[in-house]
């Protein structure tokens, strides 16, 4: 009796490993291979600060003295636009022969506005993708980021706006913080226009 | 004449440098412009005008390079994007940082 029950249950016991062995092995190699360690480049904000240094630098030696200080103090670069019959205007009506300008925003749309009434116009999705991502990232320093708009809006405006993404004003940037930028750019450049002339009598005055 | 390239990361690298009036050196800077562009970069020579302005020009061949150019700065093409907002980042420039 005992041999008959004993020779019954190592049937069992062999019949269950059967089905429950390809299930732990899954398990197994699910919990190894969630405590794998995936091989990469480790985010490093000391090598991400040194770059943005280096962006810095060279983004200061292309633009000019108002264009730095207004980045370094606004955040954001004003490029005035070039052609002829204005951007292609998504917002509004066409703006034939009306001066236009564009913010230069790092890692974000360009906004082009009418300076002479604030009104934006529309806004154009365009990013530099490396695709060789040297350190695991494709995306540019900030300040590369905005140089690279600033040489291809100054250089060929055209062909910038032709490969971005044109969308209505709004979409990723509000709207509301770019009139309180224009604000404060107008501003801004009365303050510096004042301390310009202050500075002129100052010297005419000796 | 430096050829530069922005690159994530690291911000600009020196790719080569040499004098265009050199035989041997301009062939190297024109083996090392056609790489870049061959490989997809877009190409800009920074330049001052009179009365302090400045802008960017654009080349696509290494004969448009204005021969005194001291730079030119390569960076990857545009292409239209529209990040979701969680991917953008507050940048060191803007305020409040």
């Amino acid at each position: 009796m005992v041999l008959a029950l004993s020779a019954t249950a190592i049937v069992v016991i062999a019949l269950l490993w059967e089905v429950a062995m390809p299930r732990l092995e899954e398990t197994l190699e699910r919990h190894r291979a969630r405590r794998r360690r995936v091989p990469g480049i480790d985010y490093d904000p000391g090598r991400e600060r040194r770059a943005e240094q280096r962006a810095r630098a060279l983004l200061c030696s292309c633009v000019n003295d108002e264009e730095w200080d207004m980045y370094r103090e606004l955040g954001f670069l004003r490029v005035w636009g070039r052609l002829g019959d204005g951007p292609r205007a998504g917002g509004v009506a066409p703006l034939l022969g009306a001066p236009y300008a564009y913010l230069i925003y790092p890692h974000k749309p360009i906004v082009a506005y009418l300076p002479q009434t604030a009104t934006l116009l529309n806004e154009y999705c365009v990013e530099f993708p490396d695709t060789t991502r040297p350190y695991g990232s494709a995306r540019l320093p900030d300040s590369d980021d905005v140089l690279a708009k600033w040489m291809a809006l100054t250089g060929d405006e055209e062909r910038l706006i032709a490969s971005a993404n044109m969308h209505l004003p709004g979409r990723q940037v509000d709207p509301n913080q770019v009139r309180r930028d224009l604000w404060r750019l107008s501003r801004w450049e009365r303050e510096r226009l004042q301390r310009d002339q202050r500075r002129v009598g100052g010297v005419n005055a000796s | 004449m430096k050829l530069l390239r922005m690159k994530p990361g690291h911000g600009e690298v020196l790719l080569a440098e040499g004098d265009v009036e050199d035989a041997t050196e301009e062939l190297r800077l024109i083996e090392a412009f056609r790489e870049q562009l061959e490989s997809g970069m877009w190409a800009a020579v920074p330049t001052v005008h009179a009365g302090g302005r400045r802008e960017a020009q654009m080349v696509k061949r290494f004969e448009d390079i204005p021969r005194d150019a001291e730079r030119v700065i390569f960076f990857p093409r545009a292409a239209g994007g529209a990040p979701s907002p969680n991917e953008q980042r507050a940048s060191p420039g803007s305020r409040g940082d």
